[in-house]
């Protein structure tokens, strides 16, 4: 045991002791240190002492003895004279032993003998409160509606929660969201509770009472308190009462959004304090906009229709149902007609922000379908190979991204973590391009002039590595986090939210389009590429190694599309068969777009992205993607080399 | 007399040759086939399942085997190839002869392979949830049935722990499981008075991996003002990418819940589930519910398979029964004889890792219990809700009217999986 947890321990054991030594007072000192005693008293002839002892005692298993012992269910066992809790299950009782609270083995009933108590027991017991649930006994401290968390029953947990709301105490709201989170525990050596944040393979663990360190153990040495989404939900409320007067802007932005059309009479109060005190001009519009939300329904005429017109300048989506239900149930003409035309000017916003929404997705699908193609578009469009094997080049920039993640958590500090995917992006790429560089030498180069040979030869080697990482990793996927920095989203305007994950991609995308066409236009490898290109024998001729730059295309369109793995794996699935998913998206897009041609690769993602997410509101996933499928066909039949044809002697190279 | 020796001595070599036969015979192995797809896009939840076969092979040979004999499992690879399903079946009961089959995931597997084995009477047993709406006489279906699954988790979202949904998303996967679940769920909703607007169906295609617009109509959908949740019967790859979109897109549990049917442990192994935490899955079985069957089971599995970070599921689970029960009916019948091993099934017992006894009903399904499970920042399920005891599967759900008249029972009189009237009379009279 470290000092620091020597300190912390001891420190607890003081106050234990002193609270106790409080509650007893001195005569009835030895008795209260000795619960097993005091349990086994409840079986004397006069248990009273026992029971008064065991009720001032906080001790949770002093309490599951008296609620037993009110309930009737505490027996003693013949064989042993030993004071058990007996639960009835068919015929038989299932015994727990009272001092160690163990579940022992079943018993029958001749076995047991009832602990029957008087009438002075009885009022003993009531005044102990072993009628009513763990949470509502005992003084309303923090500590003791932390330990109440654990209860049985979510009824009870709800009971707790209160009680720690109605603390007001600053703690409260950090066990609260840990709890929401899934982040409190019961530390099974001790049943003391618990926050656990994940650090590493292992559970940093804080004490939920004080919020001192408790170090670092292993997950099997915890077990969650389970909560559910209506206890989250009261929770979510609570602190968000709380919340609306807290220091930190975004937080009160946070509190008073969810109050919009969730305002109960006594928040009303509270948002309108917190109104007329706040500074921040975003934060009040917000509040305005919550309160108008609660005058539209119960306000005076005058108070609906200023709120009305509060609410119409929104493009919330929960204003907008709030206005299409008042416009059904307002009574008065005015405010009616009010109502209706608020409602169809959020409308007219809202299907404006739609079409934005929509924009945007396009344009996410567009980069997502852009990078998949746009090693392909080197591999198939410059040097013409029918390479079934990119879809597994890209896999395998993925998993490279799960290895480099993994030597991120076990190796560096977890402060380091979100950088990971900086260094996954060279990995990717070297690790793509080296097994580029060697199908290329190993195998397609015997197959240049043969293109059907060259499609079956890659599309076996994509099953080869397939199955290799197949064995290698294992079948299920791999979770690849998002680093916090591509985790969640923000919404520019109501009811549109842009992901940080989506966003990071169609930069990402760009700046790979960007330095490939850099490369291609301004470097002396880029002229040899495209000269080999173009007319491999007077390549040769002009003394450019025709064989060398292959060998290195198809090593660089493999290796970016390794680097498309690793952007994809923050999406998507990483498992095996990632590369299939990928693999006839991205021959559609070079294509469609027009082979040899990175500006036609770059058009045709983007208008098949754009197409597809203006199509899908209206056709549905499933026939979205067939009437995409049937366009393409249908273009390809008239214009057969895509969009962007090359033209001129390069055409026919 | 020299005539009667050499004829007495044949008789000697014949004895010893027949002795030496039956000796063989009992020294023979026992086969049980495993058609699960290794390769493909099903193997990354199948391959887990023939692990799991696996290791209860070796488990019953370390015990001394079945009726004396060694168990030997005999592995092919459909492929995730529906057709190649059928045909693997063909080669595991005509060619290899295997006495038993453990295999298959998705429905149009098991309907690929059907004909197969009521044909060259098979005995298979299938471990996964599935859409019920079938009773083959050579099937035991070890997974659960909706009445098992989808209807008791719609009833818990009804209800006031759940958070009282009163308008309900259906998202799936286009093909028949999702179909099916989905019609029954629909009947199941308005029956209780849930109005057609309340309701949003939605398919995606198999390995579908962009869900900005699906998303984006559920959050609009859930703004009417009433309690909304989705249930999803989304199946596979598609998973991962729905949930990371789901998260980034700042839908929180408490807002609008999702429970998924096809979505347990194994699948979250490929997610960080920090931001799912709430989101639900119902099961028969998850890794985290405590019991001395389950702690054996969990163990067992980590030995096997040597790796400690690996975790158990429901399909595992299912198969893990199912195997049980056939070992125990071989043993009660004395043989491995299909018709023999069907009729010792009828009422098999076997304590579950589930914590409770799970047996084998006449219409081919099991007793089992239903648990909701809540998702863990670290991929495992809190139980959240469970069914005091062991449900009875419905072959035949009672939601679809064409289906509430039909009966599944493999005892006398009924002897059949798709009958309104019992195909024997009554003798006594």
């Amino acid at each position: 045991m470290s000092p620091l947890q020597l300190r912390t321990y001891l420190r607890t054991m003081v106050i234990a002791l002193v609270a106790i030594l409080f509650m007893l007072g001195l005569p009835t000192l030895a008795a209260a240190l000795d619960i097993k005693d005091l349990i086994a008293g409840l079986a004397e002839q006069d248990p009273n002492p026992a029971i008064e002892a065991l009720a001032a005692a906080d001790n949770p298993k002093a309490k599951a003895a008296l609620q037993a012992l009110a309930a009737g269910n505490l027996y003693r066992r013949l064989a042993d004279g030993a004071v058990i809790i007996g639960e009835k299950d068919g015929e038989m009782y299932v015994v727990t032993n009272a001092t160690t609270g163990d579940i022992e083995d079943m018993a029958k009933e001749a076995e047991l003998e009832v602990i029957v108590v008087d009438a002075a027991a009885k009022a003993l017991l009531a005044g102990a409160g072993t009628g009513t649930p763990i949470g509502d006994s005992g003084p309303p401290d923090f500590a003791s509606a932390v330990k109440a968390l654990n209860a049985d029953s979510f009824a009870e947990k709800g009971k707790a929660i209160e009680r720690l709301t109605a603390l007001a105490d600053s703690r409260a709201v950090r066990v609260l969201e840990a709890l929401t989170e899934g982040r409190l525990f019961i530390r099974k050596s001790d049943g003391t509770t618990v926050i656990g944040d994940r650090s590493g393979n292992d559970v940093r663990l804080t004490l939920a009472t004080t919020l001192e360190p408790a170090g670092i153990v292993a997950p099997a040495e915890v077990e969650p308190v389970v909560i559910n989404n209506n206890l989250r939900n009261n929770i979510r409320e609570a602190v968000g009462r709380l919340g609306l007067l807290v220091a930190d802007a975004s937080q009160r932005r946070h509190a008073a959004d969810a109050l919009i059309g969730a305002a109960t009479p006594e928040t009303i109060g509270l948002l309108r304090d917190a109104f007329a005190k706040e500074t921040d001009a975003g934060v009040k519009s917000v509040m305005a906009l919550a309160l108008a939300a609660a005058a539209v329904v119960d306000g005076d005429k005058a108070a609906r229709l200023a709120a009305v017109a509060v609410l119409s300048g929104s493009t919330d989506l929960r204003v907008r149902s709030l206005l299409q239900s008042r416009a059904a149930a307002e009574s008065d003409l005015e405010v009616k007609a009010a109502v209706v035309a608020a409602f169809n000017s959020v409308q007219r916003n809202l299907v404006f922000i739609g079409y934005a929404a929509n924009l945007f997705q396009g344009i996410s699908l567009g980069s997502v379908l852009l990078l998949a193609a746009i090693g392909l578009s080197i591999t198939f469009g410059v040097m013409g190979v029918i390479n079934m094997a990119h879809g597994e080049m890209i896999m395998l920039g993925a998993y490279s991204a799960f290895v480099v993640q993994q030597i991120f958590r076990s190796v560096l500090p977890a402060a380091m973590f979100d950088y990971y995917l900086l260094f996954a992006v060279p990995v990717g790429f070297l690790a793509a391009g080296a097994v580029g560089v060697a199908l290329e030498r190993g195998v397609i180069r015997f197959l240049y002039s043969r293109p059907l040979e060259t499609l079956l030869a890659t599309w076996g080697i994509s099953l080869v590595l397939q199955q290799a990482v197949r064995s290698v990793f294992g079948a299920p996927n791999k979770e690849v986090a998002n680093p916090s920095w591509m985790t969640g989203g923000f919404e520019p305007i109501g009811g549109f939210t842009v992901t940080w994950n989506r966003l990071v991609i169609i930069v990402f995308c760009f700046i790979v389009l960007g330095a490939l066409a850099l490369l291609q236009r301004r470097t002396p490898f880029g002229l040899h590429m495209r000269a080999v290109a173009q007319n491999r024998e007077m390549a040769s001729v002009m003394g450019i190694a025709a064989t060398r730059v292959d060998a290195l295309t198809f090593g660089l369109g493999s290796g970016i599309a390794g680097v498309a793995g690793v952007a994809l794996s923050q999406i998507g699935n990483v498992s095996p068969n990632l590369g299939t998913i990928y693999i006839v998206d991205s021959f559609m897009v070079v294509v469609f777009g027009g082979v040899g041609n990175l500006m036609g690769t770059f058009i045709g993602a983007m208008t098949l992205g754009i197409v597809n997410k203006f199509l899908e509101p209206y056709a549905g996933a499933v026939l979205g993607k067939i009437a995409i499928l049937v366009a393409i066909i249908l273009f390809i039949q008239k214009r057969p080399r895509g969009l962007f044809a090359l033209k001129g002697r390069a055409a026919e190279a | 007399m020299g005539k009667l020796a050499r004829t007495m001595g044949m008789m000697c070599v014949a004895g010893v040759a027949a002795a030496s036969a039956a000796d063989a015979q009992a020294q023979g192995t026992i086969k049980v086939g495993v058609l699960h797809s290794l390769s493909g896009t099903m193997a990354i939840s199948e391959t887990t399942l023939k692990d799991t076969v696996l290791m209860m092979v070796d488990d019953i040979n370390k015990k001394g085997g079945l009726l004396g004999k060694k168990v030997e499992a005999v592995v092919v690879d459909p492929a995730s190839n529906w057709p190649l399903f059928a045909e693997k079946a063909r080669e595991l009961i005509a060619k290899e002869k295997v006495d038993v089959v453990f295999g298959c995931w998705t429905s149009v597997s098991r309907k690929s392979v059907l004909p197969v084995f009521e044909e060259l009477n098979g005995l298979l047993f299938y471990p996964v949830q599935y859409e019920g709406e079938e009773s083959s006489r050579n099937v035991f279906y070890t997974g659960a049935a909706p009445n098992q699954q989808a209807i008791p988790a719609v009833e818990y979202l009804m209800g006031k722990e759940g958070g009282e949904v009163k308008r309900w998303v259906l998202a799936g996967t286009d093909y028949v499981y999702p179909r099916t679940t989905n019609k029954i769920l629909e009947a199941f909703l308005k029956a209780k008075g849930v109005k057609a607007e309340d309701i949003m169906i939605n398919y995606t295609p198999f390995g579908h991996s962009d869900w900005q617009t699906i998303v984006a109509d559920i959050k609009k959908f859930a703004s009417a003002g009433k309690k909304t949740a989705v249930v999803s019967t989304i199946n596979g790859d598609a998973n991962v990418p729905f949930y990371k979109e789901l998260s980034n897109a700042g839908i929180k549990a408490s807002d609008i819940p999702v429970v998924a049917f096809s979505v347990g442990e194994e699948e979250l192994a490929g997610i960080d589930t920090s931001n799912l935490v709430g989101h639900l899955a119902a099961w028969n079985y998850f890794e985290s519910v405590k019991n001395p069957t389950n702690d054996t089971f969990i163990k067992q599995w980590k030995t096997f398979i040597k790796n400690p970070k690996r975790v158990t599921n429901d399909p595992m689970e299912a198969t893990y029964i199912g195997f049980k029960m056939w070992a125990q009916a071989v043993a009660q019948a004395g043989t491995t004889n299909i018709d023999a091993v069907r009729q010792a099934m009828y009422g098999q017992k076997v304590t579950a890792p589930s914590g409770f006894v799970s047996v084998m009903n006449t219409n081919h399904h099991l007793s089992k219990p239903v648990y909701i499970g809540e998702i863990r920042p670290d991929g495992q399920f809190n139980v959240v809700w469970k069914t005091k005891g062991p449900i009875k599967a419905d072959a035949w759900s009672k939601f679809i009217p064409e289906s509430a008249k039909l009966t599944a029972d493999w005892t006398f009189p009924w002897v059949c999986g798709n009958c309104s009237e019992p195909k024997f009379k009554s003798l006594s009279n």
